[in-house]
């Protein structure tokens, strides 16, 4: 019997060894302070605000090469006259990928860097870091376009989102000169702050959206399999049981 | 209709008379000792894996376009253009992760139940090499998405062979056919994995069971049915302690195979990327080579060994040592069957000198995927401060390296000179559970 529970023991040990290494995982994402973005693509109309955003502020810099007009109007249950008059500014067709009008070299010869692909963004980022850059813009004098951003230092991108949100100005840790201890309104813009945070939730989900579509459908398919699966191990726990019954 | 039925089976047999013994062989005859436990589920569950890497990599190849220019963009028409693209990839994605975590169970329950010795070496042996080879396989996967980190993670790799004197360099070159990770790495990268290394692991698995079924499985208690006493209500010539593997073993299979689908399932449709561990954020930006990630390591299961790399230091000039260390931890698992001199094959009847040895060898292993990980990096500071991160993780690193390394020659000596307390083994197993 000792033996038996040797064996358990070791599972046990096994399990809370595992169990530590995923918690160091979740410790191991090593970011500056992000905030929680509460993004979420089963909010429809969480993204289908998120869409007018992109389209209306994004989409002059930055493509989504991989996502198509149609498949935006099919996943955000958008009909292609919505889609054709109030998000597709690119004169793209109704097929084709989401791509901008910004010309490269050009681009590079404004910001010194093409403006990239936001396709797989927050696959690459995480939505949280998204989220918290979209809200950390600051006026910083010494930068070449006036503009500097707590999340990704030195960034190229001017802040388009300034006439919602309004001017940020930071405030450096004593004794410093380039370590932000906290960004304050000093003009307040068209939102107010709730107001902005939430359309930026909206942007961050339709961007998560874009990073990988597919996760409206696992999700809705998921749970379904995930029942299947169940009865399917139920009866063959049954089935095995029947089978054993008689072996001792 | 049974009569069709026969008749077919009659004419099949004529025709193929080997047929049915070798299915009475392998699968109606094959008498299995009764008592498996939860730790005989890994084998068939590899397996179970393996098929769903093939299925899902064929219709993978279908979309996949293997060039340095089409590569990451074709996953991504994978996983939005394709019909059920996204499903094909999250399998064949999680079903790599999961064939790592299979088979180091499964390769720990021969540990555990002494399956690698004596009559049953070739077992072992063959099982390692289907170890070696699915390394290689997964490797040489990971770099086809053609993302950052498998960028560098392959350029890592590769340069390993770089530390090999005289013919290093032109070694790393001619792997890679380029000077950096590229389109000739990429394609023939891709001949590998799809055709390559899966019919060699195809033919090894074969051959794996194949010798198992000569000499019969081993059990919990460790303990020959084979030479215990015979006739059960099947034969009366066979051990008394085995059952069918058909039916009886299938249906028990069955039910492992569930729960599997359902931990995948869970994985594949609610978390596909797990946390970053299966699918990591740095391959959602396509290789670059001028953009270095923040830290480059490898996926979760090469860890162990990758921080041996990391932790054996230089000697006279070279870095060689640590790459030798690498492949020499997967070597020196080969030689087990030589190492361990003892009779008794169960942990259940073995010293106490040899259950301490092997926790600790768990405990190397997972230490050593925790520094390989970057887990030891993020906890040291936490734990103890503000104190030297290098020195402290090279300790520990060293230390769980140590012990990895002297499990082996500890459990020869341990066998070789008889120190080994061993209790009485039963005559027959002990019931199932």
């Amino acid at each position: 019997m000792n033996q038996r529970y040797f064996t358990k023991r070791l599972l046990c040990v096994l399990a809370l060894a595992l169990g530590l290494l995923a918690g160091g995982a979740v410790q191991a994402a090593e970011e500056p302070e992000l905030m929680s973005s509460g993004a979420s693509v089963r909010d429809q109309a969480s993204l289908q605000r998120g869409a007018k955003m992109f389209f209306n502020y994004c989409v002059g810099c930055h493509s989504l090469k991989y996502v198509r007009y149609s498949r935006i109007a099919q996943d955000l249950n958008l009909s292609e006259q919505d889609v054709m008059q109030n998000l597709n500014f690119t004169g793209g067709k109704f097929d084709d990928q989401v791509i901008s009008h910004m010309p490269a070299d050009m681009a590079t010869k404004w910001f010194g860097k093409a403006p990239p692909d936001l396709s797989l963004e927050v696959s690459a980022k995480g939505e949280d870091w998204v989220y918290t850059y979209l809200n950390s813009f600051y006026l910083d004098p010494h930068s070449p376009i006036g503009w500097n951003n707590t999340v990704l230092p030195n960034a190229a991108m001017p802040f388009p989102l300034a006439e919602l949100q309004g001017l940020q100005t930071a405030t450096m840790k004593p004794g410093t000169t380039d370590v932000v201890e906290k960004l304050e309104i000093s003009h307040p813009g068209t939102m107010t702050p709730a107001q902005y945070q939430q359309s930026m939730r909206d942007l961050t989900s339709f961007l998560q959206y874009a990073s990988e579509p597919a996760a409206l459908q696992r999700e809705h398919y998921g749970i379904w399999v995930l029942l299947f699966l169940a009865v399917f191990t139920f009866l063959a726990y049954l089935l095995n049981k029947e089978y054993w019954k008689d072996v001792h | 209709m049974a009569n069709v039925l026969s008749n077919i089976g009659d004419w099949v047999g004529e025709r193929a008379p080997g047929l049915a013994p070798f299915y009475r062989k392998h699968m109606s005859e094959y008498y299995a000792p009764k008592n498996f436990n939860l730790w005989y589920y890994f084998g068939v569950l590899a397996m179970v894996v393996l098929v769903n890497q093939i299925l899902t990599g064929i219709f993978l190849t279908m979309n996949y376009n293997p060039s340095a220019a089409g590569a990451f963009d074709s996953v991504q028409y994978i996983m939005r253009d394709v019909e059920w693209g996204w499903l094909i990839r999250y399998m064949h994605s999680t079903g790599a992760s999961l064939f790592f975590v299979v088979v180091f169970l499964h390769m720990f329950r021969g540990l555990m139940y002494g399956s690698y010795k004596r009559p049953r070496e070739m077992v072992w042996l063959l099982g390692m090499l289907i170890f070696l080879v699915l390394m290689a396989e997964a490797f040489m996967g990971y770099v086809l998405p053609w993302g950052n980190m498998s960028f560098w993670g392959a350029k890592v790799i590769i340069s390993l062979f770089g530390t090999i004197p005289f013919i290093g360099n032109t070694l790393v070159e001619w792997i890679m056919g380029d000077f950096l990770p590229a389109d000739s790495t990429l394609n023939r990268f891709f001949a590998l994995h799809v055709i390559a290394l899966p019919i060699v692991l195809l033919l090894l698995v074969v051959l794996h069971i194949f010798a198992l079924h000569e000499v019969g499985s081993n059990n919990p208690d460790g303990v020959d049915i084979k030479h215990g006493p015979k006739g059960n209500r099947w034969d009366a010539n066979k051990p008394a302690d085995g059952v069918p593997f058909h039916p009886y073993y299938t249906v028990h299979d069955l039910v492992g195979i569930g729960f599997l689908l359902l931990i995948a399932a869970f994985i594949i449709f609610f978390a596909p990327t797990f946390g970053g561990w299966f699918l990591e954020h740095d391959n959602s930006i396509m290789a670059n080579n001028l953009v270095t990630p923040a830290e480059i390591k490898p996926v979760w299961y090469f860890t162990p060994f990758y921080a041996i790399v990391r932790m054996v230091p230089s000697f006279f000039g070279s870095a060689v040592w640590g790459v030798l260390a690498m492949f020499g931890a997967i070597a020196v698992l080969f030689f087990l069957p030589w190492f361990d001199r003892g009779q008794v094959r169960s942990i259940r009847y073995r010293g106490t000198g040899y259950k301490v040895a092997l926790g600790l060898f768990v405990v190397a292993f997972l230490g050593l995927g925790a520094v390989g990980t970057g887990i030891t990096a993020e906890v040291i500071p936490k734990w103890f401060g503000n104190v030297d991160l290098t020195t402290w993780e090279n300790l520990f690193g060293r230390l769980m390296t140590i012990i990895y390394f002297g499990f082996f020659p500890f459990l020869w000596a341990y066998t070789h000179f008889g120190w080994e307390k061993t209790k009485p083994v039963p005559e027959r197993v002990t019931g199932h559970d």
